[in-house]
């Protein structure tokens, strides 16, 4: 039982820290691609899908990478994990 | 405005009423009523968990002040939106697992409280609950606000009859059927949230002549609407990015939020969750705002940004179905005031009047006590709203980053870091929303300092958040490493 607990915690602590790594990975990608590509002169823009280029990839492709991250990182590295250990009794 | 578009809106008032009354039979049959009325009994699935959060989330800001600011200022406040996606899956994943095992075993109701038992002290519980009542009340009424004036947009009704009604309706079905009514319906509203903004940008696409042809008419109005550095190019960098503490990573220490990380069934629906708020929140973001944009060619000229939704919408489709999409703003407000009015009515309970007035209460008076507290609560939000005072208007700016200043630390570090405790979490507390508080107030009263208060208030000209959930960090961790040896073994956390 207490090995059990420490193993939830464990796996807890782990996929808060891939929570954090999402974002950093989210907030680098967004901002790369939008003051990367953006920062030109707006004559120079080149367009995808009728977007300029800065806002398609930083904010649609972006949006779908988070996406297909978000599942991929649940199938593979989230566990199920039982929440109740101790039915104890009801409270109010 | 003609009938037509009046009628999907009242069907949809009905859906929802329907939906609390449904909700109502769980309160009644419970037989452990604190956990149904303010938590559903821990029995979310993964579909509604993921709705719930994003509409409660998505609020009049989003779906109307959004748009109208993205209608000014052009891609560069899409780009500054777009921030938000990150809540779809950081919420969950960083208070996630932990919280659902550590507030079951505390048998929390609350997000206080888990703070409660976290940190075993009664000034931490106070000032928390202080925080939540003040700052929240004030979030609610300016949604309540924002609610009347969209119906008397659309329905040339006073703002006073549409206030009325807009109250009536939110306050029957969270009075009657509490958190899983707020819940439910919030998955409704949330779907209208997505079908209506879906909708109404292929209707404004097709208005505006395709989107590159949208673009291009932008970009020969002012070039600057289509760069990331918005209309006046006054958007930097380090402004927009600081958007992401404000409405991406902090969401996390919002009580209203936090509280539906341990709402849920199981680990299953956690991970549903996951993916389904991600991808409902990315989306609704991107077009609502994209909305804002395409929407100046075709309508140019509206200089209050509140009105771009509502006349967009019926521009560019027939009534009826202007009637359905104009829905989702509506839907997008109640789903945030019914979790914040059973929010703040919790905390009233459960945190302060059984905490410290009738910690003894009996189930049946908790149970009247808690329906009669909500009611009343709803209440003096309407009397508030009729004539909204300035200091509510005021404190509703602060509300977001003044509870993530007070609460990020605490909980997050609480979770995470044994070490952490009591006088940590109340220097942080007071360190976050103190700051927060001054970073407005002083150039208010002392003028002549603005330049002063600007540098230190805003470095890097970064939102007025930033600089006290950074104080507060070291607050904590340095508080809390020095008061070490003052907490006793036993009241160390066990988890």
């Amino acid at each position: 039982m207490q090995d059990n607990k420490q193993n939830w915690n464990k796996i807890a602590n782990r996929e808060a820290l891939i929570g954090i790594g999402l974002a950093i990975f989210n907030f680098i990608w967004w901002y790369a691609f939008a003051y990367g590509l953006g920062s030109k002169d707006p004559e120079e823009y080149s367009y995808i899908f009728g977007l300029p280029d800065w806002f398609f990839y930083s904010c649609v492709l972006g949006f779908i990478v988070m996406v297909v991250l978000v599942i991929i990182v649940v199938k593979a590295f989230f566990v199920e994990i039982p929440f109740e250990d101790d039915e104890g009794e009801e409270q109010l | 405005m003609n009938l037509v578009a009046i009628i999907p809106l009242f069907i949809f008032l009905v859906v929802i009423f329907l939906v609390g009354l449904y909700a109502s039979k769980y309160v009644q049959s419970s037989k452990s009523f604190m956990q149904e009325y303010f938590l559903g009994e821990r029995s979310l699935g993964g579909f509604v968990l993921a709705m719930t959060m994003t509409a409660t989330y998505g609020s009049a800001s989003s779906f109307i002040g959004g748009p109208g600011t993205a209608y000014t200022q052009g891609l560069g406040w899409v780009l500054l939106a777009m921030s938000q996606v990150v809540t779809g899956y950081f919420v969950l994943m960083i208070l996630g697992k932990k919280f659902a095992i550590v507030t079951r075993k505390y048998k929390a109701i609350t997000m206080v409280d888990f703070l409660k038992e976290r940190y075993k002290s009664s000034v931490v519980v106070i000032l928390s609950a202080i925080s939540i009542i003040v700052f929240l009340f004030s979030a609610m009424a300016a949604q309540w606000i924002g609610g009347a004036r969209l119906i008397e947009s659309l329905t040339g009704m006073s703002y006073t009859t549409a206030l009325f009604i807009f109250a009536v309706s939110v306050l029957v079905y969270v009075t009657i059927g509490g958190f899983r009514a707020v819940a439910l319906t919030d998955a409704i509203q949330g779907s209208f949230m997505f079908v209506g903004t879906l909708i109404l940008l292929i209707a404004t696409v097709i208005a505006g002549g395709g989107i590159s042809n949208i673009i291009a008419d932008l970009a020969a109005e002012n070039p600057n609407l289509i760069t990331p550095f918005g209309a006046e190019g006054n958007l930097t960098p380090a402004y927009v990015s600081s958007f992401w503490i404000l409405v991406g990573v902090g969401v996390v220490a919002l009580p209203q939020i936090a509280v539906r990380a341990m709402s849920y069934k199981s680990a299953k629906s956690m991970h549903r969750a996951l993916i389904i708020g991600t991808i409902v929140v990315g989306f609704i973001m991107l077009n609502m705002h994209l909305i804002g944009v395409f929407a100046r060619p075709i309508i140019p000229g509206i200089d209050v940004g509140d009105k771009v939704m509502p006349l967009i919408a019926l521009e560019t489709m027939p009534a009826w179905l202007a009637g359905i999409v104009l829905a989702a703003p509506m839907a997008a407000i109640m789903s945030t005031v019914d979790s914040l009015l059973i929010l703040v009515s919790s905390t009233v309970i459960k945190d302060v009047y059984m905490n410290y007035i009738r910690p003894d209460a009996k189930q049946q008076t908790v149970k009247r006590m808690s329906m009669a507290i909500t009611a009343i609560l709803g209440i003096i939000v309407f009397i508030m709203a009729l004539d909204p005072p300035d200091l509510i208007i005021w404190l509703n700016l602060f509300a977001f980053g003044g509870l993530e200043a007070a609460f990020i630390w605490p909980v997050v570090l609480g979770l995470y870091w044994k070490t952490g405790n009591k006088y940590g979490a109340i220097a942080s507390i007071i360190i976050g929303v103190g700051l927060y508080t001054l970073s407005d107030l002083l150039p208010k009263l002392l003028p002549a300092f603005t330049d002063m208060f600007q540098t230190v208030f805003k470095p890097f000209g970064m939102h007025a958040v930033v600089m006290p959930v950074v104080v507060s960090f070291f607050a904590y961790i340095i508080v809390s490493l020095l008061t070490k040896g003052k907490i006793p073994n036993e009241l160390k956390p066990t988890y």
